[in-house]
């Protein structure tokens, strides 16, 4: 084979593998690979921040990365979920608005909020019992959070949202953010994401046992 | 200096460790462990080309990775991917290149997806891979004869399949 043949047949074969893994460049990121920063970073912002005067108390949630606006796709869900969780599930007095001994009327209530109509999941089975749910601001309206809680006290959240336009039915996905682990998945009718500080597969266990009753 | 400088490359690491590795989940951990060995040695990167750094990082933990599991060689599977019902779409052509490329030698494989997905020059692989410029153009004519080989063949079976 002459020079010329070679490089033919070379620009061939880079243009069938880039034509072959192409397609990955737009597969959505997962939302794991959105790490923080490195943390003398959030050192460094810290030090800016004090020296700048600003109370402690409002600078410390600024200390966080922001989400990129990248992540926007479906992480989104997960990473509102994660907030969502760790401002709510440490509450000792309130974790919920409405206990789980209304629950006939938490569920009308949220149901009526979100506009569908809602299913509680019982995880008793899988040790954890309902606290109570209470309504949440998302970002295109009511969010619905409901609380488990095992005997040891640890609590998961159950986010429910209604699906924004453009927001594909996805599978089962987990994310993690920060400290809390989530797994989330969207269908027809509603965006769920459950929440907790677990291992993933203790977390993925009771989010199988979600989807299955959630599941029509 | 921060992650977000990172983020614009994650779908090419992605790209890369998807034809590197073979599998999403292998190929995603790859990407995984790049980004977060990436932030902890952040302060190492000194401004310059913040492509081949992140690969050669790439290159690095996969070195590693290939290593462990020479040790213990377990196919370990993730609950997610149980559960899930995550519709993949391959083509029969993608699966036949895959094939090709997995039976080249690592190092064969890194230097010709470099230049072929990314590409890279020879000097931009030289330092991503840390190796010689030299050791780059062998092992890139190498793994190039034999990718021809294979998928020389790979036609020539799908051809007779065609005719049959």
């Amino acid at each position: 084979m002459t020079e010329d043949e070679d490089r033919m047949e070379y620009a061939e074969q880079n243009a069938l593998l880039k034509r072959g893994f192409d397609p990955v460049l737009t597969e959505p990121i997962p939302a794991r690979m959105y790490l923080k920063n490195p943390p003398w970073l959030d050192y460094a912002r810290a030090a800016v921040l004090v020296s700048v005067g600003i109370a402690m108390g409002l600078a410390a949630p600024m200390l966080r990365a922001p989400a990129p606006a990248a992540a926007a796709a479906s992480p989104q869900l997960a990473i509102r979920a994660a907030r969502a969780h760790l401002v709510y599930s440490p509450e000792v007095r309130h974790p919920v608005e409405v206990e789980a001994k209304d629950k006939d009327h938490l569920v009308k209530w949220l149901s009526k909020r979100l506009g569908t109509n809602l299913k509680v999941p019982i995880l008793a089975s899988e040790g954890f019992e309902l606290l109570g749910g209470r309504l949440l601001p998302g970002n295109d309206g009511p969010v619905a959070q409901f609380m488990y809680q095992e005997p040891s006290g640890k609590r998961l959240t159950l986010y429910v949202t209604r699906p924004h336009k453009g927001d594909n039915v996805t599978a089962f996905r987990f994310a993690q953010e920060g400290t809390v682990s989530v797994f989330y998945w969207i269908d027809r009718e509603c965006g769920y994401a459950l929440s907790g500080e677990v291992d993933k597969p203790t977390l993925a266990r009771v989010a199988t046992a979600v989807y299955k009753q959630l599941e029509p | 200096m921060d992650y977000n400088l990172i983020i614009p490359f994650i779908p090419n690491l992605r790209r890369y460790a998807r034809a590197l590795v073979g599998d999403r989940d292998g190929a995603d951990d790859l990407v995984q462990d790049t980004l977060e060995r990436a932030v902890r040695k952040f302060h190492l990167w000194k401004p310059g080309d913040l492509r081949a750094w992140l690969f050669s990082i790439m290159h690095n933990v996969f070195v590693n990775q290939l290593k462990a599991r020479k040790i213990s060689p377990s196919v370990q599977i993730d609950e997610t991917t149980i559960a899930a019902h995550v519709p993949t779409v391959t083509s029969v052509d993608v699966l036949d290149l895959q094939r090709a490329l997995l039976t080249l030698a690592p190092e064969q494989r890194e230097v010709v997806l470099l230049v072929a997905l990314e590409d890279m020059t020879y000097a931009d692989v030289s330092r991503a891979l840390g190796i010689p410029m030299g050791t780059v153009m062998s092992r890139l004519s190498r793994g190039r004869e034999k990718l021809r080989g294979l998928m020389d063949g790979e036609k020539a079976r799908s051809a007779l399949r065609v005719v049959q």
